[in-house]
């Protein structure tokens, strides 16, 4: 049972334990059980990887519908990648989410917290998973609405605003999907994302293919948070409470990336047909842009947070680089990058989750003394940091490595240059954050005992510590990551019809 | 000519699209913020709907007996994807007003301006 | 609305008419339009309309908020059972077929409970969201 129903299990275990959360509503109960469950949809997305990897791409027929009148999960190496990622971060912030929660989020709310919370992994699991293009809006959906209220959860009333203005993003971006889908089925008459890439050559250059293109291209910027449409992004990150905003900063994000690589690379093909086309050029010098001026902003922050969201908008940017060189290289680094921010993103708004925990905020003046104070977070919020930097023996390192090569291997001697410099400017914000930890001393404390350490309580520490190691692993042993990426690369560039 | 009669369906969607998105941006007010998505999302559910048009068509639900093979029938699926849509639509509202109310008991106003008079940082 | 007659009057003679109408939308969906999300909100409409003439506190000892709760996620849960069911007799999710000798019959069987759950969910979210907004207090 359990192994012909691989596809479709990542989504049927977490959305059914969703509402099993809600009816236990306590915390107490609540909370082993969406841990267990998010761990097994870890396991079996780690299953899934490897049956992908033995024997190639898996069609599953829900309901035993044939593909196109039926909806189809399909799974190829792209996406069986991209769901460990998702499972696994999802599972870890979950095993780290109560102590962390319990300084932001009312008790009383933390039963549905975890509800939600894993109706959001479900929505972005089945976004990955699933190959039927309107399906995919409707898990866009799920994760969006889920995404929303978990954003409004957070300890201040500005929150609000921000949970406001991310629906409203969201909802627009959402839309503009929903007309693009729309435009592409009246072409085609096929939602089937194998059979729409099998039409779609024939009525390419159609006025009505190419606006529903623009239309996905639109609303998936939007919800990538592609510059300068990412303008919901850093106050969501900032406001929501530290474990969500932990989980999607790695994860909701790239699973759009995702479908901007699906819709445009296996579906349409036109990254093949755009090959020098203004299109590419537009989104490259957009990305480039991106990554500098968010970089800037993210120098300027006294919140820690947002600068760290910021940083997230410049490191989308990158991944946008990357996918634009149309070079395996390229590709490889884009790839790569996914992975390796999220679990370096991740590891670091942990990390200041874990500082939230016991000093009560996350600006600047807070961080004085943490060095000290809480050696263990300090370090790793240090090695985070040369990840985000690309210091070489972190994961940041192998990314920009793929992203340079791919930009001299196309002959972009500039573009490299600019990835190079901006690393300069992840070196100014890493540092500041690093000194003020280091290098100052709390104003208003002076009775704390210098011998005496103060760290967050075990059940954060320990996940956070196994997130930032995850960060140098894959750093030094990049066999996985990077070979995946390369065969994923080559099947996007190579067969996109 | 025949662009502007013979297509009006589309007409009137992209009429109603850009009413909403031109609200949304616009109106300070979050409640009409939200009446704005709403009506953006509405006109693509007609969109939809207009597209599965089939000139002559029927509803489609089998017909049985004489001439049944001749019954044309409207494409329902479609239908049958707005039917979803209208539940994103419906979901999408009530979070939204639900933050909205939320909003106006922490800053007592639902215009932009005035939450972001008192807490600029948003 | 405590002081009109007519209003109530009319919708005690009413409400139970639009529940039985909400049952057959759910139940004749088989056969002809209608089905849970319909039917869902016919029925969540007849509770709505009690609430709206005489009160939510009378409407909440008819139908208590934590029921609601627990309805919404067994809703959700029938629907996701009967996938599971279907899987755990070896056909897909949700195939339908397997659930009965005759496919047919398990076609039957599966889309009413898959509808019904649909039907119950869409019931208790639209009283809840209802509750929701109608029971907070105006600032």
């Amino acid at each position: 049972m359990i192994a012909e129903n691989l596809p479709v299990l990542p989504i049927v275990l977490p959305i059914l334990a969703a509402p099993l959360c809600v009816i236990l509503h306590r915390p107490r109960l609540a909370w082993p059980l969406a841990v267990a469950v998010a761990w097994a949809t870890f396991g079996v997305c780690c299953a899934l990887l490897a049956r992908v990897l033995a024997d190639g791409t898996i069609s599953y027929q829900l309901g035993n519908w044939a593909p196109p009148f039926g909806i189809e999960f399909r799974v190829d190496s792209l996406n069986a990648w991209l769901m460990p990622l998702v499972s696994g971060v999802g599972a870890l912030v979950l095993t780290y989410a109560p102590r962390s929660l319990a300084a932001e989020v009312a008790r009383s709310r933390h039963g549905l917290l975890y509800g939600v919370y894993l109706l959001s992994m479900t929505g972005l699991l089945g976004m990955t998973v699933t190959g039927d293009a309107f399906n995919v809006f409707v898990f866009l959906e799920i994760s969006s609405l889920s995404t929303y209220a978990l954003v409004s959860m957070g300890p201040d009333r500005r929150s609000l605003m921000a949970g406001f203005r991310y629906l409203i993003m969201g909802a627009i971006g959402g839309t503009f999907f929903l007309i693009g889908v729309g435009l592409l089925y009246m072409k085609t008459g096929t939602l089937n994302m194998a059979d729409l890439a099998e039409r779609l050559p024939a009525v390419k250059d159609s006025r009505t293919v190419l606006a529903g293109l623009g239309f996905l291209a639109t609303g998936l910027s939007l919800k990538i948070a592609l510059f300068p449409l990412h303008l919901w992004l850093p106050s969501a990150y900032t406001f929501a409470p530290s474990a969500v905003t932990a989980f999607l900063a790695a994860t909701a994000t790239k699973v759009s990336v995702y479908i901007v690589l699906r819709f445009f690379f296996t579906i349409a093909g036109v990254g093949e047909s755009l090959g020098n086309g203004a299109v590419r050029e537009a989104i490259m010098l957009l990305a480039l842009v991106g990554i500098f001026v968010a970089s800037l902003v993210a120098c300027f922050q006294q919140e820690v947070k947002r600068a760290l969201a910021y940083s997230s908008v410049a490191q989308i940017g990158y991944i946008l680089v990357g996918v634009t060189m149309l070079t395996v290289d390229g590709m490889t680094g884009a790839l790569v990058h996914v992975f390796n921010h999220a679990l370096m993103k991740g590891g670091l708004f942990m990390v200041l989750g874990c500082v939230v925990a016991r000093v009560g905020g996350s600006r600047l003046s807070d961080l004085r003394g943490i060095g000290r104070r809480m050696p263990l977070t300090a370090i790793a919020f240090v090695i985070g940091g040369l990840g985000m930097i690309g210091v070489p023996a972190t994961v940041g390192f192998v990314s920009k490595w793929y992203l340079v090569l791919g930009a001299l291997e196309a002959g972009l001697w500039h573009v490299a240059a600019m990835m190079l410099v901006s690393s300069l400017l992840a070196v100014v914000y890493v540092w500041r954050v690093v000194e003020v930890m280091y290098f100052q001393e709390p104003e208003d404390a002076p009775e704390i005992d210098e011998a005496k350490t103060d760290e967050a309580p075990f059940g954060m520490l320990l996940p956070t510590l196994v997130m930032i190691g995850a960060t140098i692993w894959f750093g030094l042993d990049t066999d996985l990551t990077v070979d995946v990426a390369r065969r994923t690369a080559a099947m996007l560039l190579g067969g996109g019809s | 000519m025949s662009t502007f009669v013979g297509l009006y369906n589309y007409w009137i969607v992209i009429v109603l699209m850009m009413a909403g998105l031109y609200t949304v941006i616009a109106k300070g007010n979050l409640v009409k913020k939200v009446i704005g998505l709403n009506l953006f999302q509405t006109s693509v559910i007609l969109f939809y709907v207009g597209m599965g048009k089939v000139e002559g068509g029927t509803a489609p639900i089998l017909v049985h007996g004489d001439g049944a093979e001749e019954v044309v029938y409207s494409n329902p699926l479609p239908h049958v994807l707005m039917l979803t849509a209208i539940v994103v639509g419906i979901a999408t509202t009530a979070v939204a007003l639900a933050l909205v109310v939320r909003l106006n008991e922490a800053y007592d106003s639902i215009e932009e301006d005035e939450i972001l008079e008192q807490d600029p940082t948003t | 609305m405590r002081e009109y007659t007519v209003p109530r009057v009319v919708a005690k003679i009413l409400i139970p008419y639009i529940l039985l109408y909400a049952l057959y939308v759910q139940f004749h969906g088989d056969f002809g339009p209608g089905g849970g999300f319909q039917a869902g909100v016919i029925f969540a409409a007849g509770v709505i309309l009690y609430a709206l003439l005489f009160g939510l506190a009378a409407a909440r000892r008819v139908v208590p908020p934590d029921v609601v709760r627990v309805l919404i996620a067994f809703g959700v849960m029938l629907y996701g059972g009967v996938g599971v069911a279907t899987m755990a007799k070896g056909g897909k999710f949700l195939d339908y077929g397997v659930l009965a000798h005759d496919p047919v019959h398990g076609q039957h069987y599966g889309i009413l409970l898959v509808e019904l759950g649909v039907g119950i969910t869409v019931t208790a979210v639209m009283i809840a969201l209802f509750y929701a907004f109608a029971g907070r207090r105006s600032a």
